[in-house]
């Protein structure tokens, strides 16, 4: 069986194909698009700007991919894309296309969820997931997940109340002049900094705050307060050890609760998934935390963290290997889909 | 020759099968539902009604002919990329036409034309034409007010005709017909498209940040 995936819930447009056999998804091509140097000028992605990407790079992008596959599109036995959660005019132009390029070829059409994607995806590198504690951080998303399997209900136990992990991270690094997107530029210039030098707050990790729940505003505006007194005081911004200590705050908080939210739950594989999973120290942190907790870490190599279609075309794989029923044709674009709708059905 | 016609640029989600002979078209069947809100979840079953209604498969079709608008930017997209999306898989050209100047072609000829469209936030889209139905200006986006005071002799048609005071003499939104019209010359010459351009006529909305908010007073 081969499954196209189609991505297009944020800046990315994303086309995948994998092959699903006895053994699990095998990838055969992951095409990416980005628009995000279109939207660097202006420190955050501009809906419009990436619906408009998205209308010009999708058929390339098929294109590429079944090229990539050594395929055509009469092998393609599934088609699934990513129904919401994301921005609403972005996910229509991946649904449209879905929904004909499934009805030309006449094949079944999954209308996934992008969250749960973020976690099948890992199964192309690392082979059957067991039940499973999730934790996605992006410039969209902070989430923990309980997946107690790919293709049945999540539950979701945490997520961010105010700004994502990755929009903290583009918000710290253009405070320091560093730019869009912040995540892989931090993470560059912490290297020579010191995680310890500032002691910036932990948001929600007082003894009262005993929900699994992110908050990243306050630790935002302490960076901003912090570099604004330095500023005033005419003192240079020690940019690397803001950069360091501002990551070490969240990569704490971050693990901190995925692993204790694993050992309440009974967990002991903890998978990470999203753009920011890309960040090295997040990585260590969790690495060493889950050793130490006696967890398993899974996390999927950068390519398949950051928004792509083998994600969704992995999932929808798995979803039609379980033998789920098939989206409707008139399957919306729902830009608020709760995690708890892994697929959407008739 | 067989097309399928597909707009998604006015209110109105528009599809249908059309025959092209050697000198008209022939609408086989016409699908057309008014909803600003819902083009994305309607326009796939209606496709498929339209194939249905006239007694074809989508595989049987020769081409797709789609409007590229100038419409509301968000259900513009769901018919263009449905219809690239339906050509590639199929292997068939699509070609993308006017929106404006399908309307066009369902109105009489015989006297100047102006075709004015809702484009949202007080604006309209239009385009004029002449006495011989060729398009003479625009597409363009404005204020209807000045539009108006410009409109004496003009005949109107379009889903904003009536706020020109004008005669209106053709549709509020396009038909198969009149998409396929427009496209019939180069469906009959087997003229390959060029690549599908959607007609925005507005930038995006997005300013670029000047110098950063401050968190702390002074
Ligand atoms: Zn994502």
């Amino acid at each position: 069986m081969i499954v196209m995936g189609f991505e297009t819930s944020c800046d990315e447009t994303g086309v995948g194909i994998v092959r699903m056999t006895g053994e699990g998804p095998e990838l055969l091509a992951n095409e990416v698009a980005s628009s995000v140097e279109q939207h660097a000028r202006f420190g955050g992605v501009v809906p419009e700007v990436a619906s408009r990407a998205h209308l010009h790079a999708i058929v390339p992008a098929v294109r590429r991919a079944l090229a990539t596959a050594g395929i055509t599109g009469r092998d393609v036995d599934v088609v699934a894309v990513t129904a919401g959660p994301g921005l609403a005019g972005a996910l229509l132009v991946g649904v449209a296309a879905a929904k004909a390029y499934a009805t030309a070829w006449d094949v079944p059409l999954y209308g996934v969820n992008h969250l749960a994607a973020h976690v099948a995806v890992d199964t192309l590198q690392h082979g059957p997931l067991p039940p499973a504690l999730a934790l996605l951080v992006s410039g969209g998303h902070s989430s923990l997940l309980d997946v107690p399997d790919l293709a049945g209900p999540i539950t979701p136990i945490g997520a961010t109340i105010d700004d994502a992990a990755g929009e903290a991270f583009d918000k710290v690094a253009r405070l320091l002049g560093l730019p869009f997107p912040g995540g892989p530029h931090i993470d560059r210039v912490a290297r020579d900094g010191d995680p310890d030098a500032i002691a910036f707050p932990r948001g929600l990790t007082g003894p009262r705050d005993a929900s699994f729940d992110f908050s990243f505003s306050g630790l935002k505006t302490a960076v901003a307060r912090h570099v604004e007194a330095l500023e005033r005081a005419g003192t240079p911004i020690p940019v690397a050890d803001v950069a360091a200590s501002f990551q070490e705050a969240v990569t704490d908080v971050l693990t901190a609760k995925a692993v204790r939210a694993a050992r309440e739950r009974g967990m002991d594989t903890l998978l990470l998934g999203g753009g920011v999973a890309a960040n090295s120290r997040l990585r260590a942190m969790a690495e060493e935390r889950c050793a130490a907790a006696g967890i398993t870490l899974r996390v999927p190599r950068p390519g398949l963290c950051t928004d792509n279609g083998a994600m969704v075309a992995a999932l929808g794989a798995h979803l039609a290997a379980a033998g789920a029923a098939p989206s409707p044709l008139d399957l919306p674009a729902d830009s608020s889909m709760p995690v708890t709708e892994v697929l959407v059905s008739a | 020759m067989l097309v399928l016609a597909i707009d998604t640029a006015t209110p109105a989600v528009t599809t249908g099968v059309v025959t092209v002979t050697g000198d008209g078209v022939e609408v086989r069947s016409s699908r057309v539902e008014i909803n600003t809100r819902k083009h994305a979840e309607l326009l796939m079953p209606l496709v498929l009604q339209a194939c249905s209604d006239a007694g074809a498969a989508l595989r049987d079709m020769d081409a797709f002919v789609v409007g590229a608008g100038p419409g509301p930017f968000t259900g513009l997209r769901v018919g263009m990329v449905t219809a690239a999306a339906l050509g590639d898989a199929l292997g068939r050209p699509v070609h993308g036409v006017c929106t404006l100047d399908a309307i066009a072609a369902d109105c009489p000829t015989g006297e100047p034309l102006l075709v004015v469209t809702d484009a949202r936030r007080r604006e309209v889209y239009w385009a004029a034409y002449d006495e011989a139905g060729r398009r003479v200006d625009g597409p363009h986006v404005e204020a209807p007010a000045s539009l108006t005071r410009r409109a004496g002799g003009y005949v109107a048609a379009g889903g904003m005709a009536a706020v020109l005071g004008r005669p209106v003499v053709g549709p509020e939104s396009p038909s198969p017909g009149g998409l396929v019209a427009v496209a019939a010359e180069a469906l009959r010459a087997g003229i390959i498209p060029g690549p599908l351009e959607p007609l925005y006529l507005r930038r995006p909305d997005a300013v670029e940040p000047t110098g950063r908010k401050r968190v702390t007073a002074g």
